[in-house]
This record gives structure tokens, C-alpha cells and sequence, in this order.
């Protein structure tokens, strides 16, 4: 092993001797990076741990907890620095010493599995417990009363335990806090909660020391400053990179098939695919969808011919069949999974020698992390093969792996705090006991997310959990927390407590609807008959907005089967297997939007550079010539705009390679210029490199009789006014509201005894929103949806501030006063340089 | 000013203008019908601690003002759950207690019982009944099993889920029959039923003719 000599020098000095014993007993030398971790926290410092998987994380963040309580193990308990208040603090041993906090409930109790081997091996007498959501209440209960020296939990229980008034007697004994997987949990709300949590936990225990164990990132100091508090004086975090692994083995798939120019199935690839998983022993398989996991699923099975254990694994399946496939696949009785995201994180599948890419990797980091999954062994390279599903995707896996070569990562910065979750943790705050303002505001604003927080909107924050913070001030007699004499903020009753556990979280599902298959009512006419059959097996749930757009008789993809949709009964879905094998609705789009991505770049520039394209298979490079033959190759700095007829229908298609965020603005802003010029556009989709309109009239006779200028349609200028009142208006908003309404705590996911459907829950939402857009535009709620990354938004520098950017697609969609200076590129400008010359019968567009 | 093109829904042979806010007109009686309005709704749920928009009444009202005014009605009924709880009328603010006023003046106005209203009198100005029966049209809160003859009520908020070219939207709508016309809910804070559910479907044995709310008028949809 590499750290061997580290190991001997300074090893002795840091290792108790048991622990010695212990790696030798099992023929392992502790890593640099363990003893890093070690001499750091001897120091008192926190720290991030960046090591790929497989490197030993968890117990280079735990050995130097083990390590203390080893050392000191009839330690007295620290005295509590705050009274608690109710009862008495029982007699306890030594109070707990160390929280561990991860995104899976499954993967704290994975790690909590782990570590009673070695505690135990070592003769450590020390109480290691998990608490999650699946922990009963008695013993919830007892871990309040006698916590164990490590507890192994997840964000919202912390949040839950903060908000108690015994949080002082249970983390005023508290030294570490070890976060797993931070690089995953930092992009997200539960992010921001956890955060909030770690400020308010360095002011029950200020000499916490904190350690995240990250798979690798983009800006390590960056991530870091999420483990200390942002205030002035206060050390930051110290960085420990370990030592990188065994290069991965990656590859495209050079296929032999015909490589289709559209789609996101791997269709043609399938024979090839099968060939891989029968040549391995275990293979994960990981696409980018839901639907696209549906479709591979089912495709692999129409061609096992031997019964290979194939399984599939994803969100929205029912969870005992999730875990069904979990299980089988940790005993290794499982040849492949095909699987989405759902499997990115977490526990150690130990026998996975191959990981196969399905379609766009989307992300370099990301890719990474899905690679590493492979044999999870540092010493052995990972093997991974990337599968494109059209031409398009070829030149983007060729930009993933030049960019895996390098080592070049692109997971995002910090994000800022979301608003609606500080409203969650404020009111948390109130139920733990009385608050002072000042206090609360600077303990927030340590928290790294919300260093940028202003106190006007603290306020607004204090206002809104108070009494709703609308200018209209009616209902200060129903307020949630009352200042008392002192000042203080308290909670007006005890029933808000009560409910402020019953909403605790940050993940909202948007609205399910539990699929449940029917035996057919439909005769061979296919007009409906006779009473449904009731009571058939649940196959899983999907989205209501998805079920929105069905017509009784449509056939969609779900759970590897093709179903036809029967009909909606209460909160659920009637459908009957299918003997069609076309779909006629081609997806079930599970998951909002793939992510979007910094390769685009990558393509762009391959794209522009036709000597580039040699490295290209070699239908990949033929297509391309062919589209310099019809029409143009877009350089760098330019903007490919195609028309032609197709169908009924006239297209207008842009290729701007901005992501699909940006691209799903820019399409809502043409459409709604095209529409005001009297040109009847009837809907857009757009991808990751493109974007298509399409419309009644003929766009491309409109810009040759010049009615239609492309600049103008291009044109920055235009772009605030346009998008403000159109982007407010749509269901992407909606849904954004909704999700932030229900964090903030404005409506409840459920009350004690009756539980809210997601129906009822969309339905009341959409009228807030319209009631709150109109009579109070800048209010707390809508400031905190339009911030959010998913919706897409313009920014907006008011006068002498600089422009903030607001949201992923708005780095490169900046409102029309700042755009100009920012950007690197005009779309103007490029649309200008850029007109094709001729008219085009088809497009290379994956739909 | 009328919208463009009226959309009449006829019962017991009388004309009804189906408007795009939701209100029912009778030009003949110079009647304006409307229903379940859910005054104070948000301020009802914000004594149960769910701090919701206090705006609800005033755009309730705003838009009852406009129908107002362009029909310019002799009477006005409201078809029940005129507020969504009994104390509603005592949370209404001051100003709205005044719109409201402003509405009410030179017209009769009837406020029919609903379940979520059941007792109003003197609790509001106007004329507070269980029911109504007018010619051989009865105006009610929640629909009878089999009307006898004609019969005009509101309680189930009728919504239509209308799919086109791949998108779909949901409006309100008026469902009626030879015998039956169900009114929308015009209330700001007002969630719907759909058509399909078996409580409105129920009603409406023989076939159902669905009116969906458009920006314009009132529009014939496929059931």
C-alpha cells in the first residue's frame, strides 16, 4: 500500500496501540489520509476529506471519534452549557460524542453495520445507534434520555432534535460530527437545512470539530467552508485530498450496429449490451430517466435468452420492490441492474465489475462518482463502458472521457441558503425553545449558504413564520410565534410544535398516483364496458402531471411493461397490460429534468473543428459531413438556426449547446415572440444542444419574405419583460411554489390523523400562487420560488447593484442590462453570422 | 359590455348565459347567479394556523364587482357556501364589508344556505334562504337526487380536464341536462371536482353537457 512508510513514521505517535494491532491483525497499514484526519482533529481542526470511493472514507472520518472515546472512556459528561428545561438530566456515561449525518437513511444504517466490527474487534466498549424516520418511538425515546456515544442519523432527524427543548442536554456533550457524502447532500435543500443545523450545533457545543467526506469536486475550498462558521476569527477547514486511485478503465462503445441520430433508448445497442452483462459478473447499468430505465429493462429482457437475473431499480417503483432488488443485488444473486440515479450514492454493492453508461453522461463529476461504483476497491481500476444513444451523444461522451483524462470536474459551487428552508429552521428554532432575534440571525448567517443573508429579508423570514408576512397585517391574533415581554420569539401554542414536527423535511414528492394494475375493461372495439376490476397489484406511482396528459385508451411504458391507461379512480391509476408493443405516449417522463451540463462546451467545440472529427466512429463523422453538406456547422461563437416543413407542421429549430434549462427559456421566449407576430407557434421541446418550435405557419417563408427577422427573434433586448410574465404563468412555477410553500411551512404535507393528498395539495397551491402574484408580487414565498435553479429564471440587477446570478440556466441567460457585458457570446450576434442557407428536410434532432 | 360570443345553456326552456367568470345570467329576470364564493376562506384557515393570502375576499369581490357591472342585475343570487364558515362575515375587513355593501345596493340579494354557511342571517345584509323557487326553476345549495323539474345549483365546483395536441388544462365549468345545471365555484381560493368523479357523475345518468371557463366565454367541451 502507498502509505506504508507515512504509516510507520507518524503512525506510532498517532495510533493507540489497539488500533495498531487491529489494522495488522488484518494485514492493512492505516491510510495517509486516516492519519491526516487523525493529527487534524488532535489539533482541533475541521476538516474535508476529498477521496474517491473505495478509499476508506468512513473510517478515516470516524478513527479519530474511536480513537478519543478509546482513550477516555469513563469520561465524566461535559456540563450541558444551557439548562434543559422540563426535567431533570438523568445519570448518563458520557453523553454523546459524535453524530454522523447522510443523505440515506439505508446508508447510515450501512455504516452503522461497518463500524460494530471494529469497534467490537478492538474491545471498544462504546454504543454506536442509528436513528432514522424507521426508528420506534421508545427508543427515540431513550436516545434522548441516554444517548449513545455515536449516533448515526440523517439531516431531518437532526432538525427534529434541535427543535426539541432538550437539544442543549443532548449535543452539549457533542465533539465531531462526521457528514457523508457532503459533495451530494450540498446541492440540495437538505443542504441548506443541514447547514442551519450545524450553526445552530456550533452554539450548543462551540468547540465542535466537524469532518466532510467528499467524492472528489471542482473547488475543495469551496465545499469546505460548509464545516466551519462563516464568522471572522474562526479557522477554516482544512482540506485533505487522498491519494486518487487507479485510473478508470472507460470506453465508448464502438458499436457495430447503425447508430440512430435521435432518441435515448440505446436501442441498436442492446445485443451489445447483453453481451457485456453476460461477460461480467455483476454489471450496473445507469441511464439518465426513469423512462429510459423503463425502456432499457424492457428491451434487455426481449433478448434473455438465458434468464439472467436482470432487475430494475428506480424512484418511483414501490419500495419493497426497491428493496427486494437491494438485497438481492448486496447477496449477489443479481447478473445487472438497470437503474437511474437512485443508485448513485451509498452502499457498497462489493462485486460490481462493470458499469455501463447509458446516453449523455451529463456531467463529468458525475460520471466519476457512477464509475467509481465498479469494484470499490482503490487499487483496482474501475471499468466502465459509455453507451451513446444518438450521434449527438457520441461527441459528448468524447468530451466526457477528455475530460475524465484530465481530471476536470464541474459539480457546482455552494449554493446560496433557500429562503422557504430557513423558514422551517426559524420556526424550529421558535419550538425549541424562546428565541432572540439577533442571535438567531447571527448564528444563521455562520452557516456558509446563508452568509450573504441580509437582514431585511431575515425579517421578511421572521414575519412570514409569525403571521404569513403579508403587507396586509389580519392576522397577528392567529400568529404562529409571539415575541413575549423580554422580547423574545416563542411559539403562540403547543399545536405548533406539534405540526412543525409533523412537516419537517425538505423533500417534497410532487404529487404520486399509485399505478395499479386492472384486468382490461375494454372489448375488442375498444370502447369502454362494464365496471373496472378493482383490487389488481400496484406496480408503482407516477407523477399527476404525467396522468394529466393521458386519454383513457393511451399506452405508455411503466415498470418494463407497456400498459394502457383505463382510468383514474380516487388517487390512483387504473391500467391494463398492453398487447401493443409501440407505446403510443413514447415517455413516461420520470424526474424533472436530466442535468444539465458543461460538456455541451466540449461538443461545441468538436462541433467547430472538422479535423476533430477523425477521433469520431466513423458514422458519427459521416453525419456531420452530410449536415455541412444540407446545410451549416456552426463555429464556436455561432448560432445554427434550421426551418423546414415536416408533417402538417412547419419546425424552426436552434442549436444554441446552452443545456436544457437555458434552452427550455429560450424556447418559452420565442414562442411567446412568435405568437405576438401573429405566427401561431403551437408548442416547443428542447434538449440539451437544441431547441425546436413548431408552429402552423412557415417560419422559413416568413424570414424570406422578411416579415421575420431571426436577429429580432433573437434579439436580448426584449428578453426581461417577455419572460417575467410568461415564466410566472407557467406549471414549472407552479410546482416550484408548491414545493416551496409546503418547506416553508404555508400549507402542511399532512395533519396529525388525516393525511393530505398531493391532490388537494396542487389544487390549493395554484390558487395561492395566482391570489399572492396579484395582490402581493414580492412576497417572501415568491422570492424564494423564483430563486430556485429549476426555475428558470432572468436575472434581475436593480439600479447600482452588480448582477447576481440567480439560477443555472441564467449563468448564461442574463438579463438584457448586464447580458451584453457578461456573456462571452451574443445569441444575437450569433444568429446574425449564422443563417443556413438552404431549407432542410429533416433535422438531426434527438426528440 | 358582453363577451364576445354568449355561450346559453338553456333550462325549462329559459336562456341562461354561461359567463366566462362563472356567474349565470338570466337576462329575462335580470338575474345574476353565482355560487359558492368562499368569502374568508383564507382567513379561515389562518385560525387554524395556515397563514394563506388574506386577498381572497377583495378578489373574490373584485371580480363579482365586474360581472356586476357589466350585466347590471336586479337581483343577485348567491347559490350557497357564500363563506366558507359561519363566522366569516365577522372576520371580513372593513373595506370588503364596504364592497360588499357597494354591491348589494340598489338590487335584492338572496344568499342561499350552504353547508358551509348554514345560518346567515343577521349576520349580512340581504335576503337569507334555505332555497328558492322562481317560475319552475328551484335555485338550492347542493343538487337533489332528481330534480322535478329544473333546477340551478352549485356545492360540487365542477372542474374539466381538457386534453389537446399533447398539453392539457383544467377549468371550471358549468355541467348541465335537460333538468340540471351545476354551476362552477367562483371563489378565488376554490379547488375543483372533476367531472369524472362519481359524486357529479351520479347526477347526470343520461348524458352531461360540460361548459368549460375560458378567458373569453364559456366554452362546449366534450364531456
Amino acid at each position: 500500500m502507498s502509505a506504508r512508510n507515512d504509516a510507520d513514521v507518524s503512525g506510532a505517535l498517532l495510533l493507540p496501540e489497539r488500533f495498531g494491532a487491529w489494522f495488522a491483525g488484518r494485514g492493512w497499514a492505516p491510510r495517509a489520509h486516516q492519519l491526516d484526519l487523525l493529527r487534524l482533529a488532535r489539533e482541533g481542526r475541521s476538516a474535508l476529506l476529498v477521496a474517491p470511493t473505495g478509499a476508506g472514507k468512513t473510517l478515516a472520518g470516524f478513527l479519530p471519534s474511536l480513537v478519543d472515546l478509546a482513550e477516555k472512556p469513563a469520561r465524566k459528561a461535559a456540563a450541558a452549557p444551557a439548562e434543559p428545561v422540563g426535567r431533570a438530566p438523568p445519570q448518563r456515561r458520557s453523553g454523546l460524542h459524535t453524530l454522523y449525518i447522510s443523505p440515506l437513511k439505508a446508508l447510515a444504517v450501512d455504516v452503522a453495520r461497518n463500524l460494530y466490527a471494529p469497534a467490537e474487534e478492538m474491545g471498544l466498549a462504546i454504543r454506536i445507534e442509528t436513528r432514522t424516520g424507521d426508528t420506534p418511538a421508545s427508543k427515540r425515546q431513550r436516545q434522548r434520555s441516554d444517548p449513545p456515544e455515536i449516533l448515526l442519523t440523517t439531516p431531518e432527524q437532526l432538525a427534529l432534535l434541535l427543535a426539541s427543548a432538550d437539544a442543549p442536554y443532548l449535543f452539549g456533550s457533542l465533539k465531531r460530527v462526521v457528514l457523508d457524502e457532503l459533495h451530494a447532500l450540498v446541492t440540495s435543500k437538505r443542504g441548506d437545512l443541514l447547514s442551519l443545523g450545524l450553526a445552530r450545533l456550533f452554539t450548543l457545543a462551540p468547540d465542535l470539530q466537524t469532518v466532510g467526506l467528499s467524492a472528489t469536486v471542482k473547488d475543495p475550498a469551496d465545499l469546505a467552508r460548509f464545516l466551519t462558521p462563516q464568522r471572522a476569527g474562526t479557522p477554516s477547514a482544512a482540506v485533505v485530498m487522498a491519494a486518487a486511485g487507479a485510473a478508470p478503465a472507460v470506453s465508448i462503445l464502438e458499436t457495430a450496429e447503425r447508430l440512430p441520430w435521435s432518441g435515448h433508448s440505446a436501442r441498436h445497442a442492446a445485443g451489445e449490451l447483453y453481451a457485456a452483462i453476460k461477460a461480467h459478473r455483476t454489471t450496473l447499468v445507469f441511464v439518465n430517466t426513469r423512462s429510459q430505465a423503463e425502456m432499457l429493462f424492457q428491451l434487455l429482457w426481449t433478448i434473455n435468452e438465458e434468464n439472467l437475473p436482470i432487475a430494475l431499480h428506480h424512484g418511483s417503483l414501490d419500495v419493497a420492490q426497491r428493496r427486494r432488488v437491494e438485497d438481492a443485488m448486496a447477496a449477489g444473486k443479481l447478473k445487472a441492474v438497470v437503474c437511474t440515479s437512485s443508485l448513485d450514492l451509498g452502499i457498497d454493492w462489493g462485486d460490481v465489475d462493470l458499469v455501463l453508461n447509458i446516453g449523455a453522461p451529463k456531467g463529468s463529476s458525475r460520471l466519476m462518482q457512477r464509475i467509481g461504483r465498479a469494484n470499490h476497491r482503490l487499487d483496482e481500476p474501475s471499468r466502465a463502458v459509455l453507451v451513446p444513444a444518438n450521434r449527438f451523444e457520441v461527441m459528448e461522451c468524447r468530451a466526457a472521457l477528455e475530460a475524465i483524462d484530465r481530471g476536470a470536474q464541474d459539480t457546482e459551487p455552494l449554493r446560496a441558503g433557500a429562503l422557504d428552508v430557513l423558514c422551517q429552521h426559524v420556526l424550529g428554532m421558535a419550538c425549541a425553545g424562546p428565541m432572540e432575534e439577533a442571535a438567531l440571525y447571527e448564528e444563521v448567517r455562520s452557516a456558509a449558504p446563508y452568509a450573504g443573508l441580509d437582514a431585511a429579508t431575515f425579517q421578511d423570514v421572521i414575519a412570514f413564520v409569525a403571521t404569513g408576512g403579508y403587507a396586509l397585517k389580519s392576522y397577528e391574533r392567529f400568529a404562529k410565534i409571539r415575541r413575549d415581554k423580554k422580547g423574545l420569539w416563542r411559539v403562540a401554542h403547543p399545536s405548533v410544535a406539534q405540526r412543525y414536527r409533523m412537516n419537517v423535511g425538505t423533500i417534497v414528492e410532487s404529487p404520486m398516483l399509485k399505478v395499479r394494475l386492472v384486468r382490461s375493461v375494454r372489448g375488442p372495439a375498444g370502447g369502454p364496458s362494464g365496471p373496472l376490476m378493482r383490487g389488481g397489484r400496484v406496480l408503482g406511482e407516477v407523477e399527476e402531471y404525467f396522468v394529466e396528459g393521458l386519454v383513457p385508451g393511451d399506452t405508455f411504458v411503466f415498470s418494463g411493461e407497456v400498459l394502457r391507461y383505463e382510468a383514474l379512480v380516487e388517487n390512483e391509476v387504473y391500467v391494463a397490460r398492453s398487447a401493443s408493443r409501440e407505446p403510443k405516449v413514447p415517455a413516461y417522463a420520470g424526474g424533472k429534468f436530466p442535468l444539465s451540463t458543461f460538456l455541451a462546451d466540449g461538443v461545441r467545440r468538436m462541433l467547430s473543428e472538422p479535423a476533430e472529427w477523425r477521433k469520431l466512429p466513423a458514422q458519427v463523422a459521416e453525419w456531420l459531413e452530410l449536415q455541412r453538406a444540407v446545410s451549416v456547422i456552426p463555429g464556436r461563437d455561432q448560432l445554427l438556426v434550421e426551418t423546414f416543413p415536416r408533417g402538417d407542421r412547419f419546425h424552426l429549430v436552434a442549436y444554441p449547446f446552452e443545456g436544457r434549462l437555458a434552452h427550455q427559456t429560450l424556447g418559452m421566449l420565442l414562442t411567446r415572440r412568435l405568437e405576438r407576430r401573429g405566427l401561431r407557434p403551437m408548442g416547443f421541446v428542447a434538449n440539451d444542444y437544441s431547441l425546436s418550435v413548431w408552429g402552423l405557419s412557415d417560419l422559413g417563408a416568413a424570414i424570406r419574405r422578411g416579415d421575420l427577422s431571426v436577429a429580432a427573434l433573437f434579439d436580448e433586448d426584449m428578453l426581461g419583460d417577455d419572460l417575467e410574465a410568461w415564466l410566472d404563468e407557467s406549471q414549472m412555477m407552479k410546482r416550484t411554489f408548491r414545493t416551496c410553500a409546503v418547506i416553508a411551512g404555508l400549507i402542511e404535507r399532512r395533519h396529525p390523523g388525516k393525511e393530505k393528498t398531493g391532490r388537494q395539495v396542487t389544487i390549493s397551491t395554484d390558487l395561492v400562487y395566482d391570489v399572492l402574484r396579484r395582490h402581493e408580487p414580492g412576497h417572501l414565498l415568491l422570492r424564494a420560488a423564483r430563486a430556485e435553479p429549476g426555475s428558470v429564471r432572468c436575472c434581475h440587477a436593480s439600479a447600482g447593484e452588480s448582477c447576481t446570478v440567480t439560477s443555472n440556466a441564467s449563468r448564461r441567460w442574463r438579463c438584457p442590462s448586464c447580458w451584453r457585458s457578461a456573456a462571452s457570446r451574443s445569441m444575437a450576434r450569433r444568429a446574425r453570422r449564422c443563417w443556413p442557407r438552404r431549407r432542410r428536410r429533416s433535422s438531426p434532432m434527438p426528440a | 359590455m358582453t363577451a364576445p360570443t354568449e355561450t346559453v345553456i338553456s333550462l325549462s326552456g329559459r336562456p341562461f348565459v354561461a359567463d366566462a367568470s362563472g356567474a349565470l345570467w338570466c337576462a329575462a329576470a335580470r338575474l345574476l347567479i353565482v355560487s359558492d364564493l368562499h368569502l374568508e376562506k383564507g382567513s379561515s384557515l389562518a385560525a387554524r394556523r395556515l397563514h394563506l393570502p388574506p386577498y381572497d375576499t377583495a378578489q373574490t369581490l373584485a371580480r363579482l364587482a365586474a360581472v356586476i357591472a357589466r350585466y347590471r342585475p336586479r337581483a343577485v343570487i348567491s347559490l350557497g357556501d357564500s363563506f366558507h364558515d359561519r363566522a366569516g362575515p365577522g372576520r371580513m375587513a372593513t373595506c370588503d364589508v364596504a364592497t360588499l355593501k357597494s354591491l348589494q345596493a340598489g338590487r335584492d340579494w338572496i344568499w342561499i344556505a350552504g353547508n358551509h354557511d348554514p345560518v346567515l342571517e343577521g349576520a349580512v345584509d340581504g335576503d337569507c334562504r334555505a332555497e328558492m323557487v322562481e317560475g319552475a326553476i328551484r335555485f338550492a345549495h347542493e343538487p337533489t337526487a332528481v330534480p322535478a323539474a329544473g333546477e340551478i345549483a352549485g356545492h360540487l365546483h365542477p372542474c374539466v380536464t381538457v386534453v389537446a395536441r399533447g398539453g392539457s388544462v383544467r377549468r371550471k365549468a358549468f355541467v348541465s341536462c335537460e333538468t340540471r345545471i351545476v354551476m362552477p365555484a367562483f371563489g378565488a381560493f376554490t379547488g375543483g371536482l372533476d367531472i369524472r368523479a362519481p359524486a357529479i357523475r351520479s347526477l347526470f345518468p343520461e348524458r352531461m353537457t360540460v361548459f368549460a371557463l375560458g378567458e373569453q366565454r364559456a366554452y362546449r367541451v366534450a364531456a
